[in-house]
């Protein structure tokens, strides 16, 4: 009776254990999904120009506001006449703060805590009407001076998706275009799996129907090894074999392009969706392909009239897992796809993912600064971006099902 | 060629393991530890010199650790770290956070660090100057034969956008303009060099102490195409190559007392022969 009772509320208890631990599991996953996107979306809330800094034209110039795209071509002497942005006729001179040191000394600008700089600044933009001044807040001309502060809109998201272009490091305005990033790795995966597909399935049916036990006793493990090698191996391998193959073979003037990045991910992608079509397949019940060869079906058709339909919607969860995978594979593609920001046209070309983009300079993002806020809106992407693929695979296995 | 990328994972994860041996020895004694924070160039200096500093003073502990020149200067700001080394000049606005919070800083040249521009072998071009160069990493010479080169495309190879080297190699050689739009970013030196020594039209830029016979480095010239200068050691050292920087230490002022025996520890001739070592330039 006592021991009764005694295992009773043990089983209470570690039954409570089970679902504390189910809850928090999901409670830490909803945390991270939050945390990730109150860090990225506060990018949007953020200045165009470097934050605590200001860009200061002549009071004469007409320029009430560049976008960043014209700042960059400003600062960059792509654009050197004010004419090109619209304003009268003059030519741009150049002027970040920290060239007032080469012109004067630090005693003539009141030793210590540089009391005259302000004052300084404005005599120089004073001077150059064709002056556009990159200075920080602080140090602003007096306003008796004739200088003019160019308005600053905050980070729109119609820039973060449709620009083409990914600077962020440059000053005074990053460029934060994601399109690249977004159209590379989906690009990049897109090949991986119209490449890892068929020699997948072939070699999931192969050891499904028609490998002796023997065969599959050996090839199983050794595939599923596959899927043990760690993704810098991979990305090794495919920097000193595939990229100088694809480069000879294909005689490209680089090999570091979007197919080697597609031919490892297809490599790395491999396991999964071998072991998962397998296990959907072999899943086929017995009476079922009994049937089929008992109306008089040959084992070929039988494998692609009843086994593939019914296996379909384990082998679209190969395929979806499979993506997932490549989408989210971050060392082997840094290292093979030569991680060039620039649109995607062909399968020759370099390209930069999503994931290499977040690896490569989170490192040296200073935290709470646009750059890292706007690496993490990337992982909210990455994650829509998944968890789309996942949804959508869902409702085509459901479907399945039903018919 | 495989054996340099190689080599390079090894030692990384070899610095690895060493920077978690020291965290783990500096958690036993965190009270009396020094801290180093700062720019990953210099990570591998830093530790020889720490850990040979250690040996002949058993009684200090350092801690070293990376993460980049801008997070070892905010480091020293809100005073996590003892001695920040950065392999850039402090900025003016990290200058003004550190007045604002009531801190002045030394500042201490560790070593020299200078940066080879490096080509394919095969290549013909031997010399390139300082706007030759501008122009290949900001995407307007795009062929070589209009430096004096074959008939081929230049694939100008650059470092992540993260690394002290990349925002070096901006300033210097571009003066503060943008590299090219979707220029080939590399995530760690070793992959440049391999890179460069597979592709024929390749050009990118490395420290001294990697380059080796796999690539070619090229004679640089900032007059103008007057004078060219191999780089090495010896130019570097003498002031005729151009593209050198300073490798350096930062400390506030009132900590001195604290850090001084360690910085004089590697300005010394024991402490210089490291930096010779780690194949940085020395300061005699």
């Amino acid at each position: 009776m006592k021991r009764k009772s005694i295992r009773r509320i043990f089983e209470r208890i570690v039954q409570g254990i089970f679902t504390l631990s189910g809850s928090m599991t999901s409670i830490a996953i909803l945390l991270i999904v939050v945390f990730l996107f109150k860090e990225g979306l506060g990018l949007f809330g953020s200045p165009e120009i470097e934050k605590g800094y200001a860009l200061c034209v002549h009071a004469s110039n007409t320029v009430e506001r560049l976008h960043p795209k014209e700042v960059k071509l400003v600062f960059d002497s792509e654009i050197v006449n004010w004419k090109e942005l619209g304003a009268g006729d003059n030519e741009i001179m150049l002027f970040r703060f920290d060239d007032i040191f080469s012109l004067y000394s630090e005693e003539e600008l009141g030793g210590e805590d540089y009391p005259l700089l302000s004052h300084k600044l404005g005599e120089v933009i004073e001077q150059n009407p064709g002056i556009i001044a990159f200075l920080p807040k602080q140090y602003l001309p007096p306003e008796n001076m004739p200088v003019k502060i160019l308005s600053i809109n905050n980070i729109s998201p119609l820039d973060f998706f449709t620009g083409t272009e990914w600077m962020p490091t440059t000053t005074p305005a990053p460029q934060f275009g994601t399109l690249p990033l977004i159209l590379g790795t989906l690009w990049v995966s897109i090949f991986a799996i119209l490449i890892a597909l068929p020699p997948g399935l072939g070699v999931a049916i192969y050891m499904s129907e028609l490998a002796g036990e023997h065969i599959r006793k050996l090839l199983k493990p050794t595939i599923e090894l596959l899927a043990g090698i760690p993704s810098v191996v991979y990305g090794f391998f495919g920097l000193v074999v595939l990229v100088p193959l694809i480069q000879n073979t294909l005689n490209l003037p680089v090999g570091e392009t979007a197919l080697a990045g597609s031919v490892i991910l297809a490599i790395m992608a491999l396991p999964t969706i071998i072991t998962i079509a397998e296990d959907a397949m072999r899943n086929t019940p017995k009476a079922m392909r009994e049937a089929s060869l008992a109306l008089g079906a040959t084992h070929w058709q039988t494998i692609y009239k009843v086994i593939i339909p019914y296996a379909a919607s384990g082998i679209s969860a190969a395929v979806v897992l499979g993506i997932g995978r490549a989408i989210g594979e971050t060392m082997a593609v840094m290292m093979v796809t030569g991680n060039a920001a620039v649109m995607p046209h062909s399968l020759f070309e370099s390209v930069r993912t999503i994931p290499a983009t977040i690896a490569a300079e989170l490192g040296e993002a200073p935290s709470d600064g646009i750059h890292y806020q706007s690496l993490f809106l990337l992982g909210c992407v990455l994650f829509i971006i998944t968890m789309i693929i996942s949804v959508t695979a869902e409702m085509i296995s459901k479907k399945r099902h039903q018919m | 060629m495989r054996r340099t990328f190689a080599q390079d994972l090894v030692i990384e994860r070899m610095k690895r393991t060493i920077v978690l041996s020291i965290f783990l020895l500096g958690i036993l004694s965190s009270v009396y530890a020094q801290k180093i924070k700062g720019s990953d160039t210099m990570l591998p200096l830093s530790q020889k010199e720490a850990e040979s500093y250690m040996k002949a003073n058993p009684s200090q502990t350092m801690i070293v650790t990376g993460g980049g020149s801008g997070v070892g200067i905010s480091a020293l700001i809100d005073g996590s770290t003892d001695i920040a080394q950065s392999s850039r000049k402090i900025k003016f606005d990290e200058k003004q956070r550190l007045q604002k919070a009531g801190k002045t800083t030394k500042e201490v040249i560790a070593a020299y660090d200078a940066l080879a521009v490096v080509v394919h072998p095969d290549n013909k071009v031997k010399n390139l100057t300082r706007e030759q160069l501008d122009g290949i990493f900001t995407g307007k010479i795009k062929n070589w034969k209009e430096v004096g080169g074959d008939d081929l495309q230049i694939i100008p190879y650059s470092r992540e956008t993260s690394s002290g080297t990349y925002e070096f190699f901006k300033e210097s050689v571009m003066k503060n303009k943008n590299y090219k739009n979707g220029i080939m970013s590399m995530p760690a030196t070793g992959a440049i060099i391999l890179s460069v020594s597979q592709t024929k039209g390749a050009v990118g830029y490395v420290g001294l102490a990697y380059l080796n016979k796999d690539v070619k480095a090229v004679n640089v010239s900032y007059d103008g195409g007057k004078t060219f200068v191999k780089p090495s050691l010896q130019t570097a050292k003498d002031g005729t190559y151009p593209i050198v920087r300073p490798l350096l230490y930062y400390y506030v002022s009132s900590s001195e007392s604290k850090v001084k025996p360690f910085i004089d520890y590697v300005l010394s001739d024991e402490g210089q022969k490291h930096v010779a070592d780690a194949g940085f330039i020395t300061l005699k």
